[in-house]
Parts: C-alpha cells; structure tokens; sequence
C-alpha cells in the first residue's frame, strides 16, 4: 500500500492535515541512536523546511557508552536511557516501527505494517547485528546464559546482575571478537571496571580476557593499568590462544584451541555486522557493512541513500558514539547542501574515545581523519593516546571528561 | 514518480555558507548545554578562540586531548574553526 506524504501525516501520526502548495523535500532518517537522532536534528536545524522523518522501533534509547560502569554497579541504569520528546517537539516527526524493506530505485521503505513511505533522501543509520553462530555454538538462545551485553537494553542488566551473584574465588570470562566490532576500546575498559568489582567484592575471584586480537585499543595503557591495578586480570590475546573457537551455553563451556574454561560467568562479546535492513536493501556489501563516500556518506551501492556511524565501512575512524554523532552533523550538512543545488566540500571528521580504568580515573584515544578515496585515513602527526606516564591528576580529569562528553553527546542527540 | 519534481526544489538553509571543515565536530564535547564540562564556545571572540586553539597546537597550553586533534589542522583551518564558532550563538 503506498501512501503519499499527506496521508502519511494525517493517518499515521495523527498532525493536522495541511494543505500544501508544493510537496517538501522528505529525508527520512532510519535509527535513533547516537547517529540518527543527532543527523535527524541537525538536518532540521540546517533545513528548517525539509520534512524530517526518524524511524526508530523504541520509544526509549539505551545508550551503550557508560554501560560498562553499569555492568560494574557503579552507575544508575536510569541514565542511559533517552527519549525523543525533544526531537518531536522540533517537527522531527517520529515513527515507532521497524523498516522492512528499503526500495533505493524507487526512493521508498516499507515498515513493518506495511505502510510504504517515499523520500527524497535518507539516511540510514542502523547500528549492528549480532552474527550469531559466527562463534560456534554462540546463538540468541545462547546469549541468554552468556551475555553478551553489546547492543544496550537488557542485556546490559542482565550482565550487571550475573557479576553481582559471581561468587568469591568464582571465575569470570570475557571474550573479545576480532576487529571490527563496535567501540574498539570497550572491551577493554570492560575488562578494568570488571576487575575493579572483583578486586573489591570477591577478592579471590579472577577475570580471564580471551582475545581474538594481539594488537588493540590503547594497548600500552590499559596493560600497564593492569599491572598496576588488577592482578586478578589475565589477558589472553590471539598469539597466546586467547581467541574463543566455540561456546557451550548447556554445559557453559568455552573453548579456545588449547583450554577449555568453565567460568562462573561468560560474557561474549560476538563478531558483528551492519545491522539487518542495511544488508537485507543492499547497503551493505560482502563484508557485512556499508561502503560510503566519507564526503557525503552516500552509498556506494545504493545512490540517494547515506549511511553513518557503526554500519559503515570507513577504513581508520572506530565505530564509537562520538564517530556516529561527527559523522552525523557532517552528513546532514551534505544532506542539506545537496537539496540546495549545491556540491558539499570533504568534512573532516575527529574522533574521542575516553576509556576508564578505575573509577575517577580514564585515559583517552584521540584522532583526525581526512578521507582518501572512500576511506577515511589517520592525518599523520595528529591524534594518538593518553602519555603512558601522565601523572594521576591527568587520569582524574580524563575521567571528568568522559562524564563531561557522555553529558554533551547525549544532550546534542536527544536534547 | 515524484521524484525527478522534488530534486527540482530548492531547500532554503538556515545559513548562507557551510561551516568550515572540522569546525561541526567541536559541538560533540562543547555542548550547549545547562551544566557544561566543558569550556562554551559558541559566540567567543574569535581572536581568543583562535589563540587557545594555536596554542594547544603548539602545545604550549594545558591539553588533554586538544593538542592531539588540533595537530591534525593547518593554523588556517583553525582560523576558520574560530571563525564560525564566533559566529555562532
């Protein structure tokens, strides 16, 4: 059933019908996370007279970065979670429904009721999926016993509740999958605020990291925090057979090439991909994510249709929130000037990931990326880590900033 | 189809030039909001704003992570980042 936009504002969100002499321009915005919440803002703000259009199946966001202190029961579960009232009150207008299928020659999407919506342009950013089964034996049952806890929402509580009722001298796993998955540095401050809970409530209790990287994120940093900081922290990576071949969730087995653990708690963090609607409309190619312009974000498969943040395939910046919310802004800018007649200049794009490794205490990955070809590359003598031998004060303030951004990324995307 | 109608529409935007390269991201940390962590930027003089950022890019000011991303600009294009956030309410 198709419907044009008229039908579509008075019959599915229930606005006032108002007579138009000429159709808008509609930019239909597919995710409302980090990414489509703040492309979706900033496209309104840019363009006030476009139609502005989010589809996003939940009325409330989880976000994923402070999760990880969640998990550790050093934070409210509350404050991760975000609406869309403001967006709604700046005449974005939202549709709870998930998108089944993108039309690219045709410029429309059906959603799940069938409903079929045209656009001029969109912009899809939809996340990951999990690859289940990638790892043997790892299926969505699978995740209910071993958590996975990479995609916000309930997962996350779940993960914080199992650490809680981990016994004294219990033994916990985290598995980590080979890059990339979304936010590089993740795992790892995953790994030191789940240390710091055992070090402090189950002091004869051990955290095992099994890796199947041997280089990652700020590797000197979070290894000499380790060291300092949790001896009951092993880190397995790939060249010390630390990547996961198989799990058991019946017998809560997990087996590497040379071990096989049976930990009180698993949690597996699983090889990923773009999310499903971008693989299923042909975003995505054979890698499982999304091949872009990094000056447009427009599809390099599917013309008319942008994609940003972790669904896509841009070559050094990270899959993060920050790269998502950059990304964004840049995209809807392009997004604006393109409606206008006008061809956008290459953005540059910056990247921060602020990781902790205590409480109070973080350290930081920073960089600038200037795109090359269709990938985006490091600019040479810029970005880099945290100094390795920065005094603590250095480390508290990282931590403030990291509060501070989670603070003014939020704000930016969900008002 | 409508489309080939709507392409033909111009979209009016809210400003008359684009923002500079790089100069959207600073938004990310330096929020508008009530209680910021970080310094406002928005509607500083641009000649202050401007020395702050040569001078983290020189690293002769305090930074944490302000002297790893300005490395990554031509003092020009930092002119033109204080510029638009000067300009900017």
């Amino acid at each position: 059933m198709t419907f044009g936009r008229r039908t579509l504002i008075a019959a599915t969100l229930g606005a006032p019908f108002v007579a138009q002499a000429q159709p808008k321009a509609r930019v239909i915005v597919v995710g409302g996370g980090f990414g489509g919440a703040t492309a979706a803002r900033t496209l309104k703000r840019v363009a006030p007279d476009i139609d502005v259009v989010l589809i996003e199946p939940n009325p409330v966001f989880t976000a994923c970065p402070a999760s990880n202190a969640v998990i550790a029961g050093l934070r409210d579960h509350e404050t991760l979670r975000f609406t869309y009232k403001t967006l709604e009150a700046e005449g974005i207008r939202l549709i709870h429904q998930r998108v089944i299928a993108i039309d690219a020659a045709h410029s429309s999407l059906t959603l799940a009721d069938n409903t079929r919506l045209d656009f001029t342009r969109a912009i899809l950013a939809p996340g990951i999926a999990i690859r289940w089964n990638a790892l043997p034996g790892y299926t969505e049952a699978a995740a209910a016993v071993m958590p996975h806890a990479w995609r916000g929402g309930a997962q996350i509580m779940l993960l914080r509740e199992r650490l809680a009722a981990v016994p004294d001298g219990g033994l916990v796993v985290i598995s980590v999958p080979a890059t990339p998955y979304r936010c590089p540095s993740a795992p790892y401050e995953r790994a030191s605020l789940v240390a710091h809970h055992l070090k402090l409530r189950k002091p004869r209790a051990k955290l095992i990291v099994l890796d199947s990287n041997d280089s990652f994120s700020m590797q000197r940093l979070f290894l000499a925090a380790w060291k300092s900081l949790y001896p009951n922290l092993e880190h397995l990576a790939l060249s010390a057979s630390g990547k996961v071949t198989e799990v058991n969730a019946g017998t809560g087995e997990i087996r590497t090439d040379f071990e096989t653990y049976t930990p009180d708690l698993a949690n597996i963090i699983p090889p990923q991909r773009a999310a499903d609607i971008a693989v299923q409309s042909g975003v995505a190619d054979r890698t499982g994510w999304c091949p872009i312009t990094p000056v447009t974000f427009e599809s390099l498969l599917c013309p008319g249709i942008h994609v940003i943040g972790d669904a896509t395939l841009l070559g050094a910046m990270p899959k993060s929130a920050f790269a998502a919310a950059a990304q964004a802004k840049a995209c809807a800018h392009a997004v604006a000037l393109i409606l206008n007649g006008q061809t956008p200049e290459p953005p540059h794009l910056l990247n921060t990931c602020y990781a902790l490794i205590a409480p109070h205490l973080a350290i930081s990955s920073a960089g600038v990326y200037r795109h090359h070809g269709t990938i985006l590359v490091d600019t040479e003598g810029a970005g880099g880590n945290s100094a390795l031998d920065a005094p603590r004060s250095t480390r508290e303030a990282e931590a403030r900033h990291a509060e501070a951004w989670f603070h003014a990324v939020t704000t930016e995307a969900f008002g | 189809m409508k489309r080939g109608v709507l392409l033909t529409l111009a979209v009016a935007l809210a400003a008359a030039a684009p923002p500079p390269p790089g100069a959207l991201v600073c938004s990310g940390c330096h929020a508008a909001t009530a209680d910021p962590g970080f310094p406002p930027i928005a509607g500083r003089a641009a000649a202050e704003l401007e020395a702050e950022l040569l001078a983290y890019r020189a690293g002769t000011r305090p930074a944490t992570v302000m002297d790893r991303l300005t490395r990554g600009f031509s003092p020009g294009e930092l002119t033109s980042i204080a510029a638009y956030w000067a300009a900017q309410k």
